[in-house]
């Protein structure tokens, strides 16, 4: 009961009161797949979606935002991020993604560490990243733990759903910390969901036990179908594998995260109905199991029927979720390549705003400006995938953010480099 | 031992006289020899590029954007090619030699191929196996000794993706940065071959990587080993320099007087190189601080160090860079993936500009060097929104001559200039757009990439056979 509260308190957690807002005149991109629409009208009520697109009216007393020449979108979703839980690689001292000499895996819940205030939430939602989902990282067992859904709006409370999802690694991440191989992980990961589904059948007290009684109860939500389960997995024949546990457990809600060859088995993801995270533009086989990789991955997922979200997963280019925009613009360039397949423009928003969302059953309530969903707007300077544009205003839960972040102050700062009068220390 | 006493004699005296060019009676002893002159006391390229320009046609491409490299825009513009060379650049009026091949450019950009002056394809190529793993030396933080070009494995499926995703034409590869001294770098044309021989980029001088902060200090303070700390990098690289300085005393006094020859050491003649001017410092340095350093003790050594590397706080001393001419070599907006990289701002590129430095972009990724002109986009659109006012074509130069320069290579490739090797890209739009891709490659005339025919497509030999083959990448 007290865990149905506490989850019932992190739904409802945004601002009670926000203004009401008519962004007007703008370029909206509703984030649902569709075009964009010239000239629409987004309106913002009590921290939701009250309607985008073409002939909305402006409420009365609603403070009118001028958007002409501008493009409206909903906030970017990130869908595979640390924010919050890591204020950079490198530094151990910052680092709560893993936990290596913990007893515990399946049962680690990040949304007990999230930080608002490190400078990456700041600089981030500078580039329209308005949500995160925040991974934990695989260490002592392939189950990395129960991840969260945040918002990175400048207060105190970050959580938009804690324990959205359960995150485990197979394939090649896995194999190490399932055991030693593919197989050694798969069979850990059926003791464990058996375990889950039937906890009193657990040995849990033998010294050999690889999961605890906590990490089986926090799987229980997962075998019953009430929380997703993230699996981790890149090639072909390793989809195919955690395709197959639906058939033992059929209120499984798999999504998968990466599945650069999942081009190969696009039909099978598309009817097992198991969403897909991918990694955007993953396109060498960096690793065994990415040897088919090719940018055109995410297109022939997609017109193959699966919902496919793209994410940072698998980017060796820094952890920066501002690259999202990056990545979908990419998907679209690859329309005009000859024998790629891409995503036209209306999809590519969508592989970073509703997509994710949709991906953990969360597109009711994020990642789109359909009506109803949270107040996370971003007006830009120009077509929000494009390199040169970037936001002018965002809101989250309805509410306008601040437009500055470390990285704007020591722009300012040396913007000329060379001291003057004092030091520069004391310019700001 | 009789290897020891006899064989090294003649092998250095057969060096002596290929080197010298001095006839073919063998000395009767080293104290006769006639000084060899400067540079000439041994083989300073015993790995020479065998690379050759692979056979192109006349062409000219008509009615495009043309950015030269150099900051020079035309628009309706033409581009001729031939004997693998640019040919000739203008304007619409342009003649066009009789029976090149023309190729109608509207709507779409031309500009010399890019350069990305930080890779590591080929010493960390894909796939990331342990067995493949050859780009850090990292049992002794100065091994100046490494060649880059000992680790570069040819059939890295990365070189392709640079190609057709890129437009990349030509890369230098550099040992990573766990050393202090982390060895010589190497210039490679962006060609496959069967031999890294086979891809070098003939006569580009040899660069040597340097690093300074964490990577030298973590990983030999995780060993216990000095350095630890950053004085501690500093200390061994003085010291090192100590000895290269008399290093190079005795072999300057040997090849300008004659006499007995000093012994060699494979790390020492690096760094002569280095003292003589011949081989280039790129040097990993992230913080102001430490760059500011650096610049101090190569002036106390009498070396220049050509560029810093990643060099996220460079905008903090532009003005430094500027006037101690060494280049500041950057990604757009990395920030924040370590301590020494917090500070990183999308500015970094555009403030460098301003003040008059030397910049550019570089990847350090294989996954980045697909996208270097999409980079230059993001840092051009984050300095004009600063108020930094560049042109698109003079942005074009943070991937083109200016790497060109940074590598001692500006006088053969870099930009459209006429004689310059033809590394050219079509693109299939606006190139700092996020939308377009390049449609064809050329390098040194030889059409090498063409989005258009897949029989244009490079497939390296690990990725023969393999699901994928051959597919769109």
């Amino acid at each position: 009961m007290k865990r149905l509260l506490l989850a019932a308190a992190a739904l409802i957690a945004a601002p009670i009161y926000a203004e009401t807002i008519a962004i007007t005149g703008g370029t909206v991109a509703i984030g649902d797949g569709s075009q964009p629409i010239r000239g629409g009208t987004v309106v913002v009520a009590n921290g939701r979606i009250v309607a985008a697109g073409a002939g909305v009216a402006v409420p009365a007393g609603a403070r009118v935002i001028d958007a002409s020449g501008k493009w409206v979108s909903p906030g970017i979703v990130a869908g595979v991020s640390t924010l919050g839980l890591m204020e950079g690689y490198g530094m151990d001292e910052v680092n709560d993604t893993a936990a290596s000499k913990s007893p515990f895996s399946a049962a680690i819940d990040v949304s007990t560490a999230i930080n608002p205030d490190g400078q990456r939430i700041a600089t981030e939602r500078s580039s329209g990243i308005t949500r995160a989902f925040v991974f934990p990282a695989a260490a002592n067992t392939m189950f990395a733990g129960q991840g969260a859904v945040i918002d990175l709006g400048a207060d105190g409370d970050p959580l938009t759903r804690a324990r959205a999802f359960q995150y485990v690694e197979l394939g090649e991440d896995g194999a190490g910390p399932g055991g030693g191989s593919r197989p050694a992980a798969y069979v850990l990961l059926k003791t464990a969901l058996a375990a889950a589904a039937n906890p009193a059948s657990a040995d849990f007290a033998h010294r050999d036990a690889l999961i605890t009684r906590q990490d089986a109860e926090a799987l229980g939500p997962v075998v019953r179908g009430t929380m997703p389960l993230l699996v981790h997995v890149e090639r072909a024949s390793d989809i195919r594998s955690v395709l197959a546990l639906k058939a033992r457990w059929p209120a499984l809600r798999l999504v998968l995260v990466g599945a650069t060859e999942g081009w190969m088995v696009a039909r099978d993801i598309a009817a097992a109905g198991v969403p897909v995270i991918a990694a955007a533009l993953v396109d060498l086989p960096e690793k065994f199991e990415t040897m088919a990789a090719t940018q055109s991955n995410v297109g022939r997922m997609a017109r193959a029927g699966v919902t496919v979200a793209i994410s940072n997963a698998d980017i060796s280019e820094g952890p920066y979720e501002s690259y999202l925009t990056q990545y979908a613009g990419n998907l679209v360039a690859l329309t005009r390549v000859p024998g790629a397949q891409g995503l036209d423009w209306g999809a590519a928003m969508a592989s970073i705003t509703s997509k994710p969302a949709a991906a953990i059953g969360m597109d009711g309530e994020i990642g789109s400006l359909r009506p109803g969903r949270r107040g996370d707007v971003v007006i830009w300077d120009g077509d929000p995938l494009e390199l040169a544009s970037a936001p002018t205003a965002i809101f989250v839960d309805g509410v306008a953010q601040p437009m500055t972040s470390r990285q704007t102050r020591l722009r300012d700062r040396y913007l000329d480099p060379v001291e003057k009068n004092l030091p520069k220390a004391y310019e700001r | 031992m009789v290897f020891n006493k006899l064989g090294y004699p003649i092998v250095l005296a057969l060096a002596l006289t290929a080197c010298a060019n001095s006839g073919t009676a063998a000395p009767k002893s080293a104290s006769d020899d006639p000084p060899p002159g400067k540079g000439k006391g041994f083989d300073h390229d015993p790995f020479p590029s065998t690379y050759r320009a692979y056979p192109g046609v006349p062409t000219a491409i008509i009615h495009a954007t043309v950015y030269d490299g150099e900051g020079g825009r035309i628009n309706d513009g033409t581009v001729v090619l031939s004997d693998g060379k640019v040919a000739a650049i203008g304007a619409a009026d342009l003649a066009i030699p009789q029976g090149a091949t023309v190729i109608d450019g509207t709507g779409k950009w031309v500009t010399p191929g890019v350069i990305d002056v930080h890779s590591h394809l080929g010493d960390y190529p894909s796939p990331q196996v342990k067995a493949l793993s050859d780009g850090n030396e990292a049992t002794a933080p100065v091994t100046a000794q490494v060649w880059a070009e000992h680790s570069v494995w040819p059939q890295d499926p990365g070189f392709s993706r640079a190609l057709a995703n890129g437009g990349v034409t030509t890369l230098q590869i550099l040992p990573g940065s766990a050393n202090l001294f982390g060895g010589r770098s190497v210039t490679l044309k962006n060609v496959y071959a069967r031999t890294v021989q086979g891809m070098k980029f003939p006569g580009a001088p040899y660069g040597l990587k340097m690093a300074c902060g964490e990577n030298p200090k973590r990983v030999y303070g995780g060993k216990n080993r000095e350095p630890s700390t950053r004085m501690g990098n500093v200390a061994v690289d003085r010291q090192t320099w100590m000895k290269a300085v008399e290093y190079k005393r005795k072999w300057d006094k040997y090849e300008s007087k004659g006499g007995e020859p000093p012994a060699r050491d494979v790390a020492m003649d690096t760094l002569m190189g280095v003292l003589d001017g011949e081989i280039l410092v790129h040097n990993h340095c992230y913080r102001a601080d430490e760059m500011a350093i650096v610049l101090d003790m190569a002036r106390e050594f009498g070396y220049k160090v050509t560029a810093f590397h990643h060099a996220v706080e460079a905008y903090k001393i532009a003005d430094l860079l500027r006037d101690r001419g060494t280049c500041a070599v950057v990604w757009a907006d990395w920030y924040g993936f370590k301590m020494e990289s917090y500070d990183g701002i999308p500015e970094n590129l555009a403030i460098l500009q301003k003040a008059g430095a030397c910049a550019m972009i570089h990847s350090d990724d294989q996954n980045g060097i697909q996208r270097l002109n999409q980079e230059v986009a993001k840092a051009l659109a984050s300095g004009r929104r600063a108020g930094i006012g560049i042109s698109d074509e003079q942005a074009w130069t943070w991937l083109a001559i200016n790497p060109a320069r940074a590598l001692g290579i500006a006088d053969r490739t870099g930009s459209l200039k006429p004689g310059k090797m033809g590394d050219v890209v079509l693109w299939n739009g606006n190139p700092l757009s996020v939308y377009t891709r390049p449609e064809k490659v050329w390098i040194d005339g030889a059409m090498l990439y063409d989005a258009d025919n897949p029989r244009l497509r490079p497939v390296s030999d690990f990725e023969l056979g393999q699901p994928g083959e051959g597919d769109v990448k």
